[in-house]
């Protein structure tokens, strides 16, 4: 087994998932073979290799420090799930 | 002929004419979407009333005689481009109410052409499939055969295109998401170089894969969507600035001396033999035209799937970050505090195959396995990109199948996810290179579904596959078939 249920659930709370008992279940056994799928990448001698991030060579993309116009408080809590005044509103965060 | 069966340039030549208008056109549009698109799925959104105040501008457009090659053509978008004031909702319930803001620069490039967008196209889940079954609006169906897939990611996008609901259509492309639908509905796909075209306002799957390209009935329309949505965008960084040439310039027909490539690493055991006599066919067309082949080796080939799901998944499970419940989109009800609301809106709003991607990219990225899986991958990807380069020494483009079968039934691979990823063998190495692609329509299988070869070309080589793609079709008939609904 490359990957177990604890781990599962581990991951799963990185990734802010809640997974019911039949997902950490279908999920341990299709990563474990995937994860046991993607070994064969160690088939390859990669040392030396320098790794890539980025197909084409980009080189940094500056802009001028000017004001521009931006969307706005109303366009930007248009969609927003639950607002109050001009903010976004939570479930608490502090217990 | 109908007016939704005409090409872009087919139907230009008449709104020049003044034989027909923009409002003709759109309006037998939306028709057939209503009359057809029940049985096919391709939409999510249908937006009449602003199409049509779209193609009653474009009609005064070109009274005026300011008429663009997409001046009055309806078009569709996939649901993964965000549109101002409509909704947006990547085939995801997590965005199921998502009206943006602001239109992505591909969007905004096609509405000052004058294009006519008739709505919003279905696809897998954030782009994440290759069969469009894995939408939250449900599975788009093929219209050669509405019991087999129509590929995915851009499942609507191929899907409208062979249903004739739209007249030409963008996608976008992570690991074979336009070419693998349009070879599997028999229209043209082309995949860009990365950086060729602007992702501004398109909802982020894996950045560094990523790229926007049309889905057409021909390769003039697709020489004409990839010219109108080209070019460098100060709002996206990885945009390249080199100038845009007139990919109408390469439809010339003429490939004599041209040198393709056809690696071993893709005629392989195992492809199906309907693809296999397509290609071989392929290849004697081309001779005919004068063409000349060589044979090559990507080495890589058989570790891009591998490679390709642990860079993708891990740019997933960061892009996909931002979908929390706060900020648009859904949430859910009766989180006790932030981060069980996350938790809980989460697993609401994203399907199936979201969570695993999310999940496998979590872990390859997590603490202990970063250099084990990310970074192998990312060293891995160096020796599939130097694969191409050496071959681009000794080739102009490289012959290849799509997809190692034709359509499959719906249903068919949707339990064995691995078994769906190798499904992609043949497109991913591409986007693995950033290079570009395109996919022509060039057989039939024996079951009556359409089959495409790829045309692979160097980094901005979009001119010279263009060329090899349009010569092939003009010395064949199969683009010409259509689906019968």
């Amino acid at each position: 087994m490359k990957i177990t249920k604890a781990e599962v659930d581990a991951v799963a709370l990185l990734a802010r998932l809640e997974l019911t008992p039949g997902e950490t279940e279908t999920f341990t056994g299709q990563m474990d073979a995937i994860l046991a799928y993607v070994e064969k990448l160690n088939e390859l001698d990669t040392s030396g290799i320098i790794p890539t991030s980025h197909a084409v060579p980009v080189e940094n993309a500056f802009r001028d420090d000017a004001v521009r116009p931006s969307i706005g408080v109303e366009s930007a809590l248009a969609n927003a799930p639950d607002r109050v005044e001009g903010f976004f509103r939570v479930p608490k965060v502090i217990e | 002929m109908e007016l939704f069966d005409l090409t872009i340039h087919e139907l230009h030549e008449r709104l020049k004419r003044k034989e027909v208008s923009s409002v003709e056109a759109t309006k037998a549009m939306l028709a057939r979407i209503e009359a057809v698109d029940p049985k096919v799925n391709a939409y999510i959104t249908v937006t009449p009333e602003e199409a049509l105040a779209a193609a009653e501008a474009a009609d005064r457009r070109i009274a005026a005689g300011d008429i663009a090659p997409l001046t009055g053509i309806p078009v569709a978008l996939k649901d993964i481009f965000v549109t101002r004031g409509i909704r947006t909702t990547c085939a995801s319930r997590i965005l199921g109410n998502f009206v943006p803001p602001y239109d992505g620069t591909a969007v905004a490039k096609l509405k000052e052409a004058g294009a006519v967008i008739v709505g919003k196209l279905n696809q897998d889940e954030f782009a994440m499939g290759s069969s469009g079954e894995s939408s939250a609006f449900g599975p788009t169906k093929n219209p050669w055969n509405l019991e087999c897939i129509p590929g995915g990611s851009s499942s609507g996008s191929a899907a409208a295109i062979a249903a004739r609901t739209a007249t030409a259509t963008l996608g976008t492309d992570t690991g074979g998401s336009i070419r693998q639908p349009a070879s599997h509905c028999g229209c043209v796909g082309l995949r860009p170089t990365y950086g060729r075209v602007s992702r501004y306002g398109v909802i982020a799957y894996a950045s560094s894969l990523d790229q926007v390209g049309p889905v057409t009935r021909d390769v003039t329309d697709c020489a004409l969507m990839l010219g109108a949505v080209a070019g460098h965008d100060p709002m996206d960084s990885t945009s390249i600035d080199l100038p845009v040439p007139d990919y109408t310039k390469a439809l010339t027909g003429d490939v004599k001396g041209l040198k393709l490539g056809l690696p071993k690493e893709y005629y392989i055991e195992g492809l199906d033999p309907d693809v296999k006599k397509a290609l071989d066919e392929a290849i004697e067309t081309y001779r005919g035209l004068g063409a000349e082949f060589v044979d090559i080796s990507l080495p890589h080939t058989d570790y891009a799937v591998a490679t390709y799901y642990l860079i993708a998944t891990a740019e997933a499970s960061s892009n996909l970050a931002r979908y929390e419940g706060v900020r648009f989109g859904h949430r859910a009800e009766g989180g006790a505090n932030l981060i069980d609301m996350f938790r809980k809106t989460r697993a609401e709003g994203f399907g199936a195959e979201v969570k695993r991607r999310i999940m496998i990219g979590t872990y390859a990225l997590s603490s202990g396995y970063y250099d084990a899986y990310y970074l192998k991958a990312q060293k891995v990807r160096t020796l599939i990109m130097q694969d191409f380069l050496k071959a681009f020494e000794k080739v102009d483009a490289i012959l290849t199948p799509v997809a190692p079968t034709p359509a499959f039934r719906i249903g068919e691979k949707t339990s064995d996810p691995l078994k769906m990823y190798l499904s992609d063998i043949f497109t991913i190495p591409v986007n693995l290179a950033g290079t570009c692609a395109v996919s022509v329509p060039a057989g039939m299988g024996a079951a009556g579904l359409p089959i495409g070869l790829q045309l692979i070309g160097r980094p901005f080589g979009e001119e010279t596959i263009i060329r090899a793609a349009h010569a092939f079709e003009q010395a064949t008939a199969w683009h010409q078939r259509t689906a019968q609904l």
